[in-house]
């Protein structure tokens, strides 16, 4: 039985790396809770696809394709597609054993059939594929066992009818892959609905089967133009969802992925509409809270965007700054190793653009209290590129980070941090003596004014919120005859002071 | 006070009065804009403030221009800013003067972090109200259609919420423009505009006429309930509620009957779940009539629904079902309609569902009375006792008292023992203190006698539980069960089990007599008190571990003012001073702060 799939192409430029190059998302949290957790016990629960199946009929074994002569083939393919569309109970095992049996041979047959013989895909046979496929794999996911969750942490629930659907799914695979296979006939049946349906069985909690869904969505991808469009679109409604309504979608990474292999292929100059999808969809996808999951495939994304189009660097710069994590320090590192990726591939005149916010966050960074973030923002000294780049520019970004970095070098607990910045301050100095010394010179008188604007805003607040009393009290003495003597008093301290 | 304002800031506007011109608006503005977040997040949150001292002339031609215009800002600060606005109808110069709020807030509606949008659509809502009817049309509405109209989806899910406000008081051709703009937004593109439009359908219909509810928001509620996104078609479900109140029993059999019943069977289980979920508010909605026909079908296929989480939800409602069927034939119905499927439902697989039910089933005995109860729920309660799952136990015994009314406790007393045995050592602490909460109300139902014999053994267990705060709630239980037997009760069976645990070897038993006394003094009164914890307290000020000498520090200050000024001077004085003078810096400090508290120095 075959389970591996080979490496996926891209559907628009051969040479593009595809999706086997997205690396494994970088585990940059040392300390699992998983040891914590207890598992939770299982319960079983039926799954949603069984309830409109009533009078089961028997299935009988069908002569074997390959007996039949090549006149009868076609009516007996149409025969195993049928029974394949037969739908068994996987929850209750011991259940009609024969006629999964029967099903699991036929599936088998079916697959082997469609890899391996020509002239077997004839245009009477794509709607019952299409049928067989539909009635197999599309059905409402059963709620999660486990409303909390967590991809990272636990374990996921594995589809009871697997040893079905991954034949169906396998069959689906090698059809559209055949070189018979013709969209213009199988587009009639491919469509929007279609599509919509595969996408929404990318929340399955099994990763077998969203493994599956993202070659086959790849393929229907890269066969039929007319769907393009519409897939995209349809994506980006997920993740917007994802981002802003649910936080819970199982398969993000695997949209993603294909997606960074579309976004590999778009022409030049980009479109709006894939502009609008980096800046409204990709980059606040970086808020969310499950990031870690997904973050590798959509750093990936935003980098190959960078790569078409060096113009839209400070919309993302911008957008992840605006995004950057206030709390978690594990995602903080995700997002300083992005911010890197993209310098990796800056081009110097764009660098100029975002140089002083960025270096700030990246002064607030060192001066982090977790020393893993205080380290990740540390290394991009040790980065030639990002070096170069900080000394043609030193002018602008030393003074944007020396005052917390010479702070900080004083005050971190952690060693490590300490000799780094001292390490970084040590460059620093060897880049432009003068103006370090400057820096240095105008450090203490710096933390005067800061204590003296401190001074002076709580003045103008104590002074507003004085004349803010006095007007409440001035409308309350309007109304309350009373109180307006006490008034008239106080306004005329006030008019005093 | 003019140097506040910082050093090159001369006065400001001739015109205003001599405060204003302290606070010159450029000021102001740094303060909005400073580069520190917290700052500025300060700032944004007195700008009601800033505006009382620009006053409300320049806080029109300013501020707020400064605001639409240039905060691009921390959704945190905008969500400060979307919060502050809508209260801000007095400080821009009253209702005249509201539509000046309108540019910012419409800015606001559109960013993408959903509680920004929310809050700033919330204040919307709340300056809608303080137009008058001209300002509204002129100001209002074509702030609606504009975010209606909107090119990305946030400015179109805002708008979805601004319908209702602003319809009941525009004008007949106006109103035409609001419902068209509704119906477009009902069938937009983006599953989250649709979804958006198909939350506020029901309160969108409630402020319609009569006619446009069934030749418009019928329709539409009939497409938004056939959606191919199950997250659309369950907010259908929501909005039947409403639409179902407006309509005659003809138009609803007609017009809405067939979508409902067409949801109870959706092939997705979370419109079925939303199905089960708003049911009790459906039985209202539709009346009697309706219900009888139409929805108790619909609630047995629910209680057997194939997803656990769909019957879990229909077992919830239960009770209010049952409730809320006309009292004429209510109890056929229920034992002929309902009560075969909950019986079905005490052994399901699944524990949520079992546990549902349980929270419910006891409120069905007052429903149906002692001769049905006794026959046909009681084999239920008792089988639910011995369920496997302490949740569903403890659901069953925590809703004992309706039970009580109706039959007596007593019928129960026999299986309910030793379901509380087993709770009660169950090896989940929550479980424990689940049960322990309901001892006292079980100590009132099953009266004195039953308790000393079969349940004071337990609640002295509890006391010395591993878990602290399965001790800590067992110290309050005794306090509460003293209460209700009085104190004579308390000096025969508590007080000396107590006692006694002051010399157990264990400290923190040791401590749990002193936590007891503080809790059982006040109970016991003066003579108890005195006699009886008072020497063991003193006693204890000799520990060798620190935190039961310090304990009793504590336990002295308690207790002090139930004593009289003999025990309080010859006794307790000697030894807090004693302990005041002690090696450890926290038996001192607390010793100390009882010698002042008792007014002992």
């Amino acid at each position: 039985m075959e389970t591996k799939l080979p490496p996926a192409s891209t559907p628009t430029s051969p040479s593009s790396p595809g999706l086997s190059p997205v690396p494994p998302p970088d585990k940059v949290d040392g300390f699992s809770r998983r040891s914590l957790r207890r598992a939770r016990p299982r319960r079983s629960h039926s799954s949603s696809q069984f309830r409109y199946q009533s009078n089961q009929q028997e299935l009988t074994p069908l002569p074997l394709l390959k007996d039949v002569p090549a006149s009868e083939l076609h009516e007996l393919l149409s025969r195993k597609l049928a029974q394949c569309g037969v739908m068994f109970d996987f929850l209750d095992c011991v259940a009609d054993l024969k006629g999964k049996e029967v099903k699991r041979a036929a599936l088998n047959e079916l697959v082997e059939c469609v890899g391996s013989t020509r002239g077997v895909l004839i245009e009477p046979v794509y709607p019952d594929i299409i049928r067989m496929i539909s009635v197999n794999i599309f059905r409402t996911l059963p709620p999660s066992e486990n409303p909390e969750f967590d991809p990272e942490e636990d374990e996921p629930n594995l589809e009871p009818s697997w040893p079905h659907l991954q034949l169906v799914y396998e069959f689906f695979l090698r059809f559209l892959e055949s070189p018979d296979f013709q969209p213009s006939v199988a587009k009639r049946y491919v469509d929007q609905k279609f599509v919509l349906m595969l996408l929404e069985l990318f929340d399955s909690e099994d990763p077998r089967e969203r493994e599956y869904l993202k070659t086959i969505l790849h393929r229907v991808y890269g066969k039929f133009l007319g769907l393009r469009a519409y897939i995209r679109k349809q994506c980006s409604h997920i993740f917007l969802r994802f981002i802003y309504e649910l936080e819970h979608f199982n398969g993000v990474a695997e949209l993603l992925e294909i997606l960074g292999s579309i976004i590999n292929g778009f022409a030049l100059p980009l479109k709006t509409e894939h502009k609008q999808f980096l800046v409204r969809v990709l980059i606040p996808l970086h808020s969310v809270k499950s990031l870690s999951v997904f973050h590798a495939q959509l750093a990936y994304c935003v980098v190959q965007f960078l790569e078409k189009d060096a113009t839209l660097t400070e919309h993302v710069i911008r957008g992840l700054l605006k995004y950057w994590p206030k709390t978690c320090t594990q995602k903080e590192v995700m997002f300083l190793g992005e911010m890197e990726e993209i310098l990796d591939v800056i081009e110097p005149s764009q660098f100029v653009k975002i140089q002083e916010p960025l270096f700030k966050q990246v002064a607030r960074c060192v001066s982090s209290p977790h020393f893993q973030v205080a380290e990740r923002a540390l290394y991009f000294w040790n980065n030639e590129y990002i070096l170069s780049l900080i000394e043609d520019n030193c002018h602008t970004v030393l003074p944007a980070v020396f005052g917390t970095l010479y702070q900080v070098s004083k005050e971190h607990w952690n060693q490590t941090i300490v000799s780094l910045i001292y390490n970084v301050l040590k460059t620093f100095m060897e880049m432009n003596g003068k103006l370090f010394d400057e820096l240095t010179a105008s450090y203490k008188l710096e933390k005067q004014q800061e204590q003296q604007k401190a001074r002076e805003r709580q003045e103008l607040w104590q002074g507003l919120e004085e004349l803010r009393l006095r007007r409440l009290q001035g409308t309350q003495g309007a109304k309350e005859a009373p109180l307006q003597r006490l008034t008239a008093q106080v306004a005329t301290s006030g008019g005093q002071s | 006070m003019a140097g506040a304002a910082g050093p090159g800031t001369g006065p400001g506007a001739a015109g205003g009065d001599g405060d204003d011109s302290l606070y010159p608006i450029a000021v102001l503005i740094d303060e909005l804009r400073n580069e520190d977040v917290q700052l500025r997040l300060n700032s944004i949150k007195k700008l009601s403030t800033i505006a009382l001292a620009l006053g409300v002339e320049r806080t029109r031609t300013e501020l707020l221009p400064f605001l639409t215009d240039t905060i691009y800002d921390e959704d945190e600060v905008l969500l400060a800013l979307a919060e502050q606005l809508g209260n801000f109808t007095g400080l821009v110069g009253g209702p005249d003067f509201a539509h000046c709020l309108l540019p910012p807030l419409e800015s606001l509606a559109t960013v993408e972090e959903t509680v920004v949008r929310d809050k700033a659509v919330e204040s919307l809502r709340q300056i809608s109200q303080e137009h008058t009817p001209v300002a509204l049309e002129a100001h209002f509405v074509p702030l609606v259609k504009r975010l209606a109209s909107g090119d990305w989806f946030t400015s179109r899910t805002s708008a979805c919420g601004l319908f209702s406000v602003c319809y009941p008081r525009a004008s007949n051709a106006v109103k035409a423009e609001i419902r068209q703009h509704f119906r477009s937004l009902c069938s937009d593109d983006t599953p989250m505009v649709r979804r958006a439009a198909a939350s506020k359908l029901g309160e969108f219909a409630k402020v319609l006429e009569l006619d446009s509810v069934k030749s418009e928001i019928v329709p539409l509620f009939t497409n938004l309930a056939s959606d191919e996104q199950d997250s659309v078609r369950l907010l259908a479900v929501e909005a039947c509620v409403s639409i179902a109140q407006l309509l005659s029993q003809e138009d609803l059999e007609a017009l809405v009957m067939p979508t409902l019943r067409q949801a109870a069977e959706d092939k997705s289980w979370r419109v079925r779940y939303m199905v089960a979920d708003k049911f009790s508010e459906l039985q209202k909605a539709v009346g009697p009539k309706i219900t009888l026909n139409d929805l108790i079908p619909a609630f047995q296929n629910l209680l057997k629904d194939c997803e656990a989480e769909v019957r879990a939800a229909a077992a919830h409602k239960v009770k209010e079902l049952c409730e809320n069927l006309p009292a004429e034939g209510r109890e056929t119905i229920i034992m002929n309609q309902i009560l075969p499927f909950i019986k079905e439902l005490v052994s399901d697989t699944n524990q949520h569902v079992k546990s549902a039910l349980a929270s419910v089933i006891m409120g069905l005995s007052t429903i149906l009375g002692k001769e049905n109860t006794i026959e046909h729920l009681l084999p239920l309660f008792l089988a639910q006792l011995k369920d496997e799952c302490p949740e569903v136990r403890l659901n069953i015994i925590s809703n004992l008292d309706c039970v009580n009314e109706v039959i007596g406790i007593r019928q129960l007393s026999q299986s309910l023992l030793p379901a509380i045995v087993e709770l009660a050592e169950d090896a989940k602490w929550r479980v424990r203190l689940a049960i322990i909460e309901y001892m006292p109300l079980l100590a009132g139902q099953l009266g004195m006698e039953f308790f000393d014999e079969k349940l004071n053994s337990l609640c002295m267990a509890w006391l010395v539980d591993h878990v602290y705060a399965i001790r800590e709630a067992a110290t309050n239980n005794l306090m509460k069960l003293v209460q209700k037997f009085g104190t004579e009760w308390a000096q025969n069976t508590i007080v000396p089990k107590v006692l006694v645990m002051a010399n157990d070897p264990n400290y923190l038993h040791r401590m749990t007599t002193l936590f007891c006394i503080n809790v059982l003094s006040e109970a016991c009164g003066q003579e108890i008190t005195t006699k009886q914890m008072l020497p063991i307290v003193l006693k204890m000020a000799g520990d060798q571990v620190a935190n039961v000498r310090f304990n009793v520090a504590k336990s002295l200050q308690k207790i002090g003012p139930i004593l009289d000024t003999d025990a309080l001077q010859e006794e307790v004085k000697p030894v807090l001073q004693k302990l005041g003078q002690d090696e450890d810096m926290d038996v001192k400090y607390f010793a100390q702060e009882a010698i002042s508290v008792l007014a002992l120095a």
